[in-house]
């Protein structure tokens, strides 16, 4: 990524994670008793992003895993662990590097957290399963990561002939089929990982201004 | 158990097509983002050099499934655990909600 572009998306990246990381602290100093579900919203991260899965287009790429924290902490927060899991990719496995490590972290932990976010906020309005819901928001967060970096990559290289716009195409074609069946089955798996939570800890989705008590009502007594 | 089994036909169904497409033609399985190097080298015409070199490469491709399976078994040590601790403490509340009161 040339210097410039790798300048201006750190330059977007990084206030968004400092403001996540002073959210968190003051979350943490409120209510000791969701640390551990933020902890497994990081590590769900840290897995799915380690799972290299092949699609059906014949090529190979992982799914992001940050639908669960963007639903349950928000996407502030959500960047924070984002970031953690790109630093380690990026140092330990030269997978995207340090100078990409603004961009990645804008697209995997800022904008895909952000339509999952909305997308869940948005659904649950309209009534439909919370399971439904977080189906929905963890598939476009997942697949809103690659379109943004489809886009990142035709800014930083557009091409000789059609600009930006071809480019974009050009990723977007590499990237957006490949993912279309990985954002499936992510959406799939931190659907289930709700319903444990639902099972398991339902006052903290009250606590997190996640579901209403009536809506978790309705879940308990449905046997899903 | 009904999410469980949707959960699984999804894999199922993914996991076939990954089969079908595996057999049916040529592919490379390379990664996305490998590829996506390819087209920044079709569009500049392989002009572009990365300015900035990695800090550190896994020295080999063994050694890389090693930090990336690292990386996943850390990440579901933390899920599993907490996920049985909250089981267990569920359990422990509907089992005995006025006896663990009286004991103390």
């Amino acid at each position: 990524m040339p210097l410039d572009w790798c300048v201006f998306w750190y330059a977007l990246a990084l206030p968004v994670v400092a403001y996540g990381a002073y959210k968190m602290r003051k979350l943490m100093k409120a209510s000791r008793d969701v640390l551990p579900l933020l902890a497994v919203s990081g590590a769900f991260i840290f897995v799915l992003s380690s799972l290299k899965m092949p699609s059906v287009t014949g090529s190979c790429s992982h799914p992001t895993g940050t639908g669960m924290g963007a639903i349950l902490f928000g996407p502030w927060m959500t960047s924070v662990l984002s970031i953690i899991v790109l630093i380690y990719q990026a140092i330990f496995l030269a997978h995207g590097g340090l100078t990409t490590l603004g961009a990645n972290t804008f697209s995997m932990g800022i904008a895909g957290p952000i339509v999952g976010y909305l997308v869940y906020k948005g659904s649950m309005k309209s009534g439909i399963n919370m399971y439904i819901a977080v189906f929905l928001a963890a598939l476009l967060a997942d697949w809103v990561t690659y379109i943004v970096t489809a886009i990142e990559l035709a800014l930083a290289f557009p091409a000789a002939s059609g600009g930006v716009l071809a480019s974009f195409e050009a990723f977007l074609a590499v990237f957006a089929i490949t993912q279309v069946p990985l954002a499936i089955v992510e959406g799939a798996v931190t659907a289930l990982m709700f319903k444990y939570i639902v099972m398991l800890r339902s006052d903290v989705l009250l606590k997190l201004n996640v579901a209403s008590p009536s809506i978790i009502k309705k879940l308990k007594d449905m046997s899903v | 158990m009904k999410m469980e089994l949707i959960v699984l036909a999804i894999l199922v169904v993914f996991i076939g097509a990954f089969a079908y497409v595996s057999s049916t033609g040529n592919h490379k399985w390379s990664g996305s983002d490998d590829q996506a190097k390819d087209t920044i080298d079709k569009l500049t015409g392989g002009t572009y050099q990365p300015w900035a070199q990695s800090i550190w490469t896994p020295p080999s491709g063994e050694i890389e499934s090693l930090l990336f399976a690292l990386q996943a078994a850390f990440g579901s040590l933390i899920i599993g655990y907490f996920l049985g601790y909250y089981r267990a403490m569920a359990k422990m509340k509907v089992a005995s909600p006025s006896k663990s009161k009286k004991e103390i």
